[in-house]
Parts: structure tokens; C-alpha cells; sequence
């Protein structure tokens, strides 16, 4: 069976600065999405895996992010937490075309 | 190979440490479930008395959290409950009903604490101290009823009682010896450590035998048998354990005080083996974390048929989790027969130290008031080491002093070097091997050692020296920025100064950091000190602060962010209030709350309506969450008290507009009191001010959070000016010779009151401090100003984007 991906419409590019996290509700979830330095988007779940940090307001250092509550560091692009924490965040794939971006649901 | 199925009764850690030394041997062989009752992930057991003490959560106690269970195909059954066995069909019954087929059965049921069999012991408000639910229940009644009686003074009873003195209860212990912690410590010892846990406000009553628990519906007295009774709202009952066996018995298993195990931990049952606090091994069940680990090894290897070194039993050795308190305690600890002791007592200084011999041999020890030798004498002790009598003498140095034999060297690969995570040397040494590790930090990101109380840290230090040998770098030892460099912070500060660097990827790519963008710990750092250096040409970053300070308020556990305005010297007006109010209904704030700093929080504001906040209030921001000066605390002073000696609030104020939002180290605390009755606590904040006839004192480097320390007396001056003089240079010396995230209380200690006391005398140096403090000062504007000012930052900073679905 063939998936139809879902393509919503969250926010303009420049609406987002580098380096730094945009939240973006969609119904009951929360996620954040991200702008790295090197201008890629990437979007995961707004809930450190720990204690349900919110993870849109921690510090970006290039794909990583550090959860603000206890210092978790997961990999924006793979949802990976990073050793010796384990654990894995929910990601979703994003599109950028033209000016906007797109977050996709499979 | 079709998998055989491995099914774990117990979600504790004994089961799980089991199942994750098997997967170390093999990911392949087992297919595993896991079986447990409370609903949690497996968590530290011996870390909870920390979540009553308040020194951590639950969540940062979590050991493996749900996510290792999928990643390792692990079927996890929580809140669910093992209710029998079907050994000839090799079935596991839940009480949900579920059949869970094995090959190979775990049992790792635990223990529960051993409740007294006497009338009313199961009334409201008697509780055991054993998991999460029982330190909840501790926690909800302290905030509503304040005596607390502890049934048992051992270990876990005088763990229990700290927590609640912490929680703010009024705490008797009941002890039916008359020793505490008689499993444990010697007469000696335990009186010592009556005297110090009495100075810390716990009463004792010993050679008490409870008899009765009386009141209504809810506990009101505890009875003993001389006749007497004491009132109390909450009894804790902590008088030791008792094997989980029921499901074991009924299964015909053979049992005694625990399930019987052999040398490789089976049961008299085969392919059903029983591990941890509920298996008795020749004759003992341990209830300690250290056997557990060693059990765990030995049955990973023989479930999955390795050769294997037959469990012989284990030396148990105990510290007490009390802050404040260093009890240790290892072997066998009281002579007598064969057994000759040799102690120490210094009575003065309550230190304690006795080690007890068989022969030649150490078998036993008790350490009071200084346990750092611990670790290095029950590894002796484990080995039954052989002591001469040079080593004899090595052994009476003063308490306190450093040892000089390496006890590293001589342990085996799986002996534990880090109780808290089950660290053993063996794992150690590999990640210094295989993963390359060179430091204490790296060991600690590889391994988890000396990640939870970090009392193994000089252990790892010298194990590493031992395994890299030659190739062992010292400066890698010493205390870096972070693990993305190997430069210290005064390394790092200098080349900032003298390459003139002005950002912080300049920073990074010209001081070689290992990764590209840094982490969350040199980031903010780094902005700091860049901001430090150049006050004036340093563009402060965003990106590299944490969240409270990006956003110029205090996150919440619920994502939500606490309102603090500016109200200098804890002064206020109606006007102000009014402000308050009306901001507070209009944004549906969920809690107003004066602060330990005299000031009002207003909190539950979502992220999207703080700007709005800051316009309606009007007022400056409070920075009670920046590193930087808090607030000063002012009493009411000679304006209004008869005591007064002194214009406290007008000097607070003023020291407040001196001092604001310039950044610092990290938080700075101030208080004026004008008088020596101290209503405003200066004797414990970074810089606190006593007015006192004629002048006033001036304290420095006190502390009323996790490390209290009472603060020195930097000088004593004539007029309030001066102490804005002295207080400036103070705080600009501190900024510039702080490391970032070191509270002065720190900050004194290692550079000596007495040097800090040169500097701010020399009336040239401090004019100098103050100068330099005058140019950081001009470029600071208010950040909720700022931010209501600039529509982009309002944007990129705070606006959530809500998509209609």
C-alpha cells in the first residue's frame, strides 16, 4: 500500500532565525523545528524523552540539541539522545520550498 | 538459532542489571521479557532517600528509561503482577492474566520492608520507606502535619528521618537497640553519629519496642512496652526486610528467609534462577547494591553458558546517604576471639577510625567523621589483604590524610569502581582502551561512572594514570572549559585576550575545539567571558544562553515561565501591586509568590504572552533569572525599626541600580540589614551588608542554598558610599577571576579570603575594579525593554506558530 504523505504549511523561512527553534502546534502535538547554521530545517517532538522538556528552548550546537531542563543532548536530525543517556525523540520530515516550509506526516 | 525466551520476574535493578550484563554477552541469544509491578522504568533504589532529601527527582534516578526496553526488543509488562509459576509446563501467570512462556525464568522479586506485626499498624499516615510511592506519600503528609516518628535506626531509617527533617518535620527516631545503625557501626562510632544527627534536630528514643500505633482513622501516638507514648502524624517504618518468596514458595520452590540459590545463582528448580534481595546464598539474603551487581554477573555468564567463577558470597560495606555525615562501615567490624582491632578516636574532632584484623589479615572496618579512605580499605578487605607491619603503620597516618599505595592496581577487572551506575574497573579500562578515553570527563560520558555522587572520581583519576602508563597526560586532568577542549578556563580566557578574539566560533576555531559548534556548557561560558573581556565590542549572543536568560524569564516544568519584576530593595507600592494584579487575572497566572529575594513571582505565563506581560507590568526586569545580581534583601531599617542603626533600604536600593543586569559568574545574592539582628540574612549571601553603630560590616562569599556557608567578614567601613565602593570592586573581581557557573561561596575558598582582602584594601585596585565595572555598566539597557521594542525578536524569540489542521 502505497502512503500519502500529508504536507502542512507551518512557517515562512525567515521566520525562523538560525541557530534557534520555532514551536509549531498542530493540534495535540507540539513540535519544534529547528534552523540550523547551515540552513537546513528539521522538525522532532517538542518532549525531551528524560522529563518532557521542552526541547525548542535549548541551546543548538550544529545538529545537536541540549534540553533546557537536565542537559540531554539529542541529534535534531535522527531524534538520537546522545551517550550515556539513551533514548530516541519522534522526528518528521520537513520540506522547504521557496520561501516555506513544510513539515510532512507519513 | 531460534531465540529461547528469557523472562525476568522483578523490574528492579537486580533483575535488570542481569539482563543487561546478557545483552553485553549476546544481543541474539534471548528473547526477553520483563515482568514488574510498579509502573515505572527501572530506577536507582539506593538513590531515593536523594528524593526525599530533596537532592534530586525520580526521573533523574531512572536508570533505564522506556526507551532502552524497545531499543533492546524487550517486552516490558508494568503494573502487572506475577501470580504463579507452571514449572513443569515453564509458564509465567500474571494476575491480568496473561501466560508469559519461558525457557529460562528469572526471579528478582526483591524484598519489602518488614512491617511490625502490632495493632494499628495499618492505619492512615504509616508508611514503609522502600519505593517511589512511599517517598510521595512522605512528601504530601509533611505538607500537612509536622511530627514524624521512624521505626528503626538503621541505615534506611536514619536516611528516612533526614529526609523529613529536610521536609520540614519535627522527627523521633525509635530504635530497639541501643546502637543505631547496629548491623553497621560499632558502640563507639554509633555515638558519634547520635550526637552529629541530634545537632542536626533529630530526636532519638532507644531501646524502644513499639507496641501499639494508636489514634483515629489516622495515626496519633506510637505506644512502647516501658508504657510510655509519643504524638506523631506520620510513622515510618524502616525496621529492615524482608524477602519477596511468596510466588517462589508456591511454585515449590526451596526457600528459607529468601528463595535458596547455588554458586551460579539457581534454584532448586531447574532453568528458574533467583537474583538480588530476594535469594539467600549460603545462608544470606544481602540487601545492599554491591552484592546485587556481583550476583548479576555471575548469573548473566552462567544463563548464557560461559565459564564462570562460582558466586562465593559478598563483603558488604555500607555509607550513609546523610549530607553531612561520613559513616563507613565494611566487613566484619567488631573484634573479638581472633579478631584484634586498631582505632583511633579523636575525640575532639569527632573522627573515628578502627580496622579490625584476623591475623595478618584486614577483615573489617569502621571509618566516623572522614570516609574517604573507604573505597581504598574495603578493597583491602575484599582481598583479605595481607598487611605488614609497615603497611600497619601506613594505615595509623592521621585521619584525613592521603594514602599512598594504589588500591587500583591491585583490583580485578570485575571488581565495581562506581557503586551508583555498577561501574566495574574492567569496563573502565576498556573505554580508556577501545573508546580512547584520556580523562575523568570522558570516562564519565563513556561510562556513566562517577556520573551520581562522583566519590569515585580519584579512582578513575588514578586508574587511568596506571592503564595509559606513559602516554598518561596530566593536563588532560585538569578541571577543562568543557570536554570540546583541552584548555582550562585561564588557558582559554588568556589566548582570549591575547589574540583578541571576539566571538565565540573565533574562539572555538581558533583554539582548535573538537567540535564545530561547542555544547551547552563552553557556549554560555564563553559568551560570558567574551562579554567579560570586551564589554563593550562583544555582541552578546542569544543562541549561547540558556533558556531563562534567552527569554529573560524562568522556565517551568511545564513549559510555562514565573514573572519576577524589579523592585529594588524588596520595596514596593500600591501602584506597582495594582500592576500585578491586573497582569496576573488578565494572562490567567496559575500561582503568585513572594520570593526568598523579596520579590513577587508571577507564574504560568506561556512563552507567547510575556512580552505582553512586560508592557502591562512596566516595570524593569527582576533578572531573577540571570547570572547576575538577584536582589539585594533590605530590613526596614532606622526609617521605621527601633533597632535600626542604619538607612538599610536606601543603601540597598542603591546597590541594586549599581549593580544591576551586569553578568557575573553566576547568581550574586546581596542584603543589607541595618543592624546586627540581621532580619535580612546578610550573613549568607555573596555580598551582605550589617549596619552597625558608626559604619558597617561587610560579609562576603556566604551561601543559604545547597552548600551553606556562613560569609566571611571582608572589612568594616564608615559610610554607605564605601560599601558601594568596596561591593563594586568586589563583584567586578569576582567577574573577572570567577569560572563561569562558581558562586562566590566557592570563588572565596579557592582564592583565599586573606588575597581577596589585599586586593580590595588597595585603595589604587579598587578604583581600578570599579572603572573597568563603570565601562560594562554603560552598555546594559533593559532586556523586557528591548525585547518590547523589536518586533523581530518578539517573532523569533517568542511566537509560536499554531497550524489549523
Amino acid at each position: 500500500m502505497k502512503k500519502i504523505a500529508e504536507r502542512v504549511k507551518v512557517v515562512k523561512v525567515e521566520e525562523v532565525a538560525k541557530g534557534f527553534g520555532k514551536t509549531i502546534r498542530i493540534g495535540e502535538l507540539e513540535i519544534a523545528l529547528f534552523r540550523l547554521n547551515n540552513d537546513h530545517f528539521h522538525a522532532i517532538e517538542n518532549r525531551c524523552p528524560h522529563r518532557g522538556g521542552v526541547l525548542v528552548e535549548g541551546i543548538v550546537s550544529g545538529q545537536h540539541v541540549f534540553c533546557p531542563m537536565h542537559d540531554w543532548k539529542i541529534d535534531i536530525t535522527t531524534g538520537k539522545v546522545q551517550e550515556p543517556d539513551r533514548g530516541c525523540v519522534r522526528t518528521f520530515e520537513v520540506e522547504v520550498i521557496g520561501e516555506d516550509v513544510y513539515i510532512l506526516f507519513l | 538459532m531460534n531465540k529461547k525466551r528469557l523472562v525476568l520476574i522483578g523490574n528492579g535493578m537486580a533483575g535488570v542489571k542481569t539482563v543487561e550484563e546478557i545483552l553485553k554477552i549476546s544481543k541474539e541469544r534471548f528473547e526477553i521479557a520483563i515482568i514488574g509491578e510498579e509502573p515505572y522504568p527501572n530506577y536507582n533504589r539506593i538513590l531515593l532517600s536523594k528524593v526525599l532529601q530533596g537532592d534530586t527527582t525520580v526521573e533523574d534516578i531512572t536508570l533505564n528509561d522506556w526507551s532502552w526496553y524497545a531499543q533492546n526488543d524487550i517486552q516490558l509488562f508494568t503494573s502487572e503482577k506475577a501470580i504463579h509459576i507452571e514449572t513443569v509446563e515453564k509458564n509465567v501467570i500474571t494476575n491480568n492474566g496473561t501466560t508469559i512462556p519461558y525457557d529460562e525464568l528469572i526471579i528478582a522479586t526483591g524484598s519489602k520492608p518488614f512491617i511490625l506485626p502490632i495493632p494499628g499498624n495499618d492505619k492512615e499516615g504509616v508508611t514503609t520507606f522502600r519505593d517511589i510511592r512511599d517517598t510521595v506519600e512522605m512528601v504530601n503528609a509533611s505538607k500537612k502535619y509536622h511530627r514524624a516518628a521512624v521505626i528503626g535506626g538503621g541505615l534506611l531509617g536514619l536516611e528516612a528521618a533526614r529526609g523529613l527533617l529536610n521536609l520540614g518535620m519535627d522527627v523521633t527516631v525509635v530504635h530497639l537497640g541501643n546502637n543505631l545503625m547496629d548491623r553497621q557501626l560499632d558502640a563507639t562510632a554509633a555515638s558519634l553519629l547520635k550526637a552529629d544527627l541530634e545537632g542536626q534536630g533529630m530526636r532519638f528514643l532507644l531501646e524502644k519496642n513499639t507496641t501499639a500505633i494508636t489514634g483515629g482513622k489516622r495515626v496519633e501516638r506510637l505506644k512502647f512496652s516501658d508504657g510510655e507514648e509519643i504524638d506523631c502524624d506520620l510513622v515510618v517504618m524502616a525496621a529492615g526486610i524482608k524477602p519477596n518468596i511468596e510466588l517462589a514458595q508456591q511454585a515449590g520452590l526451596t526457600t528459607n528467609r529468601g528463595i535458596i540459590v547455588n554458586d551460579y545463582l539457581q534454584t532448586s528448580i531447574p532453568h528458574i534462577y533467583a537474583v538480588g534481595e530476594c535469594a539467600e546464598h549460603n545462608g544470606i539474603a544481602y540487601g545492599l547494591v554491591a552484592p546485587l551487581f556481583e550476583q548479576s554477573k555471575v548469573l548473566a555468564q552462567a544463563i548464557c553458558e560461559l565459564d564462570v567463577t562460582p558466586y562465593q558470597g559478598s563483603i558488604v560495606s555500607t555509607q550513609l546517604k546523610v549530607s553531612g555525615v561520613e559513616v563507613f562501615s565494611a566487613g566484619e567490624f567488631i573484634e573479638g576471639g581472633e579478631k584484634k582491632a586498631l582505632r583511633i578516636f579523636d575525640e575532639q574532632d569527632a573522627l573515628y577510625k578502627k580496622l579490625v584484623f584476623n591475623g595478618k589479615k584486614i577483615v573489617g572496618a569502621v571509618l566516623f567523621g572522614d570516609s574517604r579512605e573507604g573505597t581504598r580499605l574495603f578493597s583491602m578487605i575484599k582481598k583479605q589483604a595481607d598487611i605488614s607491619d609497615t603497611v600497619k603503620v601506613s594505615l595509623l597516618q592521621p585521619i584525613g590524610g592521603e594514602a599512598e599505595e594504589s588500591v587500583v592496581a591491585t583490583m580485578d577487572a570485575e571488581e565495581i569502581i562506581c557503586g551508583c551506575n555498577g561501574v566495574s574497573k574492567g569496563s573502565i579500562v576498556q573505554a580508556i582502551h577501545e573508546q580512547g578515553c584520556i580523562s575523568v570527563d570522558g570516562i564519565k560520558a563513556c561510562t556513566s561512572a562517577s556520573r551520581s555522587c562522583g566519590g569515585c572520581k580519584s579512582m578513575i583519576s588514578e586508574l587511568l594514570e596506571i592503564t595509559l602508563g606513559e602516554s598518561f597526560k596530566p593536563e588532560f586532568q585538569k578541571e577543562t572549559l568543557c570536554g570540546c577542549t583541552s584548555l582550562s578556563r585561564d588557558e582559554v580566557i588568556e589566548e582570549i585576550r591575547n589574540k583578541k578574539l571576539m566571538h565565540t566560533r573565533e574562539v572555538m576555531n581558533v583554539l582548535g575545539w573538537t567540535t564545530l559548534e561547542g555544547c551547552s556548557k563552553c557556549r554560555p561560558s564563553l559568551n560570558y567571558y567574551l562579554g567579560m573581556i570586551h564589554p563593550v565590542e562583544y555582541e552578546d549572543e542569544n543562541e549561547s544562553r540558556f533558556v531563562n536568560e534567552r527569554l529573560h524569564a524562568n522556565i517551568q516544568k511545564d513549559g510555562s515561565f514565573g514573572v519576577v519584576p524589579r523592585m529594588y530593595g524588596g520595596v514596593t507600592n500600591s501602584d506597582q501591586l495594582r500592576k500585578i494584579a491586573d497582569v496576573a487575572d488578565k494572562y490567567k497566572a496559575k500561582l503568585l509568590k513572594v520570593t526568598g529575594g523579596q520579590r513577587i513571582d508571577i507564574f504560568g505565563i506561556e512563552k507567547e504572552d510575556l512580552p505582553k506581560v512586560w508592557e502591562e507590568l512596566d516595570m524593569p526586569s527582576g533578572y531573577a533569572y540571570g547570572k547576575t545580581l538577584r536582589t539585594v534583601k533590605t530590613c526596614v531599617g532606622e526609617t521605621f525599626c527601633r533597632f535600626g542603626t542604619q538607612d538599610s533600604m536606601s543603601l540597598g536600593i542603591a546597590l541594586e541600580k549599581r549593580l544591576e543586569r551586569i553578568g557575573s559568574p553566576h547568581k550574586f545574592k546581596m542584603a543589607v540589614s541595618a543592624c546586627p539582628r540581621n532580619c535580612a540574612e546578610s550573613g549568607i549571601k555573596d555580598f551582605g551588608v550589617v549596619g552597625v553603630e558608626g559604619g558597617f560590616e561587610m560579609y562576603v562569599g556566604g551561601n543559604g542554598g545547597t552548600h551553606l556557608r556562613s560569609a566571611d567578614l571582608l572589612g568594616k567601613v564608615k559610610t554607605a558610599e564605601e560599601v558601594i565602593e568596596y561591593a563594586s570592586a568586589y563583584f567586578q573581581y569576582y567577574r573577572e577571576t570567577g569560572i563561569y557557573l562558581e558562586r562566590t561561596s566557592k570563588w572565596v575558598e579557592r582564592m583565599g579570603l586573606e588575597n581577596i582582602k589585599v586586593v580590595m584594601e588597595d585603595p589604587k585596585q579598587r578604583q581600578e575594579l570599579n572603572e573597568r565595572l563603570n565601562i560594562a555598566a554603560t552598555v546594559l539597557e533593559d532586556p523586557w525593554k528591548k525585547i518590547i521594542g523589536s518586533e523581530k525578536l518578539k517573532n523569533e524569540l517568542f511566537e509560536k506558530v499554531t497550524v489549523e489542521q
